[in-house]
């Protein structure tokens, strides 16, 4: 369903993509994991266009991202993305910001685009705080308003930009656990992510990334087992080391 | 001091209230043209497109250099030829005003969009929204709810403004009170009753804001 093949891109003279291919299936979990700085994030927001990218190709879809005469608005609609930092509309209850993009982008009727809201918070758990303001909520609760959000447009695949790294411990679980949930539902997903547990729970593939490259695409399994590269031994090591 | 005479504010106080309805209905028309005049100036002068980007910086710093009074002056003169008819000073001022205000929104709306995060409009535009509609849902209505108090200070300081009127034969607030002032020789009266009033109204009003401040920021 996603496709990447050579995909480039430089800030100015420096190179954040280095010819990186790979592919998420339809119903595929995807888990990118590598070093900060190693491009994990630039990848996953080319998929959407909010990154353009200068050289390759990337299809979602079969739709080219970067194409000329791509609609994108129309496109970004049909694919989900998950922040580092939640961005809820800070202006909006946590209803409204589920209901807004419904209504403006997909012109969904207010009392439909309601329900539809309502039924997903009810699933994240968090139906009692539908009129609550992101600040009245903690970081775990804005990300899983921030995922039903994503989700109240029925996209094809979900995008996860590194979505507990702005999480206290203790929240993490509670967002891990509506995405495993959503995972074992068959959505295609692909997550930037350090949660190894995760990854191993979940994830039918792992991308370790370097330097903008990808470095290693494998199996979980084999991921996980030997061999691998030397590169992503050592990324592994230390952060599975505690 | 001695003499110090109260009729003749309330004598003239018809002819005073006329003059201080100018001063209210310019500023508040001045105030709403010039924010929404002001906002397409700021989201030009951030745009992409670069000539759009430049002549909007252009506009902006080409009336922020002027004093009001020559712009007043310029439109009372300009209009009439531009539109090949008189429209009488009210009018001519009154564009003069929206046009000189607007630079000056601007370059607050400019900064509360600026202050609205990146990550804001990535959300916006990841959840399929066009550019128009991430700022219409989404930027502007934080930015405006940041800039609040800036821009009703800066109404605050249009109001004070609306006295240059005088130069093209308007009569104001501050005009109808000079007027009398020099007509029955009551100038300290006049003069002390024209600040008084200008004190009271400004002085709630900047109160006014300090509460909204208070309350937004909560």
């Amino acid at each position: 369903m996603i496709v990447f093949d050579r995909v480039s891109k430089w800030y100015g003279a420096f190179q954040a993509l280095n010819q990186c291919s790979t592919h998420v299936d339809r119903g595929e979990v995807v888990v990118v994991c590598g070093p900060s700085g190693s491009g994990k994030s630039t990848l996953i927001k080319c998929v959407n266009g909010l990154e353009p990218y200068q050289a390759g190709s990337l299809t979602v879809d079969g739709i080219e991202v970067g194409g000329r005469k791509t609609d994108r608005p129309r496109l970004r609609a049909r694919i989900g993305m998950v922040f580092q930092n939640f961005e809820l509309f800070p202006h909006l209850t946590a209803l409204t910001n589920i209901c807004i993009a419904q209504e403006q982008v997909l012109k969904r009727p207010p009392d439909e685009a309601r329900h539809k809201a309502l039924t997903l918070l009810e699933r994240v758990g968090l139906i009692d705080h539908a009129n609550k303001h992101p600040s009245q909520l903690s970081g775990g609760q804005q990300q899983r308003v921030a995922i039903a959000r994503a989700l109240a447009m029925d996209p094809m695949a979900m995008l996860f930009d590194e979505p507990t790294s702005a999480l206290d411990p203790e929240m993490i679980t509670e967002v891990l656990d509506v995405m495993v949930a959503l995972a074992k539902e068959g959505m295609t997903m692909m997550v930037v992510t350090h949660e190894m547990g995760f990854a191993r729970k979940v994830a039918d593939r792992v991308i370790f990334m370097d330097d903008g490259r990808i470095i290693e695409d494998s199996q979980t399994d084999a991921f996980f087992g030997k061999p691998r590269s030397e590169r992503a031994e050592l990324f592994l090591s230390k952060i599975l080391s505690h | 001091m001695g003499d110090f005479d109260v009729s003749v504010i309330l004598d003239n106080l018809p002819f005073l209230l006329q003059g201080l309805q100018l001063s209210l209905v310019l500023t508040a028309l001045a105030m709403t043209g010039g924010i929404v005049l002001g906002t397409l100036l700021a989201l030009a002068r951030l745009s992409e497109l670069k000539p759009l980007a430049v002549a909007a910086g252009l506009y902006i710093d080409f009336f922020r250099s002027l004093p009001l009074i020559l712009v007043i002056f310029w439109f009372y003169f300009l209009v009439p030829l531009v539109l090949g008819r008189p429209v009488g000073g009210f009018y001519s001022v009154l564009i003069a005003f929206t046009l000189f205000e607007a630079a000056y929104y601007a370059e607050i709306i400019r900064a509360g969009i600026t202050s609205v995060g990146r990550g804001q409009v990535a959300a916006a535009r990841a959840l399929g929204m066009t550019y128009t509609q991430t700022m219409h849902h989404i930027v502007l209505p934080q930015a405006f709810r940041a800039m609040v108090p800036v821009l009703l200070t800066q109404g605050i300081i249009l109001f004070q403004d609306t006295s240059l009127v005088y130069v093209v034969g308007l009569k104001d607030f501050l005009t109808s009170a000079e007027l009398i002032a020099t007509r029955d020789q009551r100038l300290v009266e006049m003069f002390l009753f024209a600040a008084a009033l200008y004190l009271v109204l400004c002085f709630s009003a900047s109160q006014g804001v300090r509460l909204l401040q208070r309350r937004l920021a909560k």
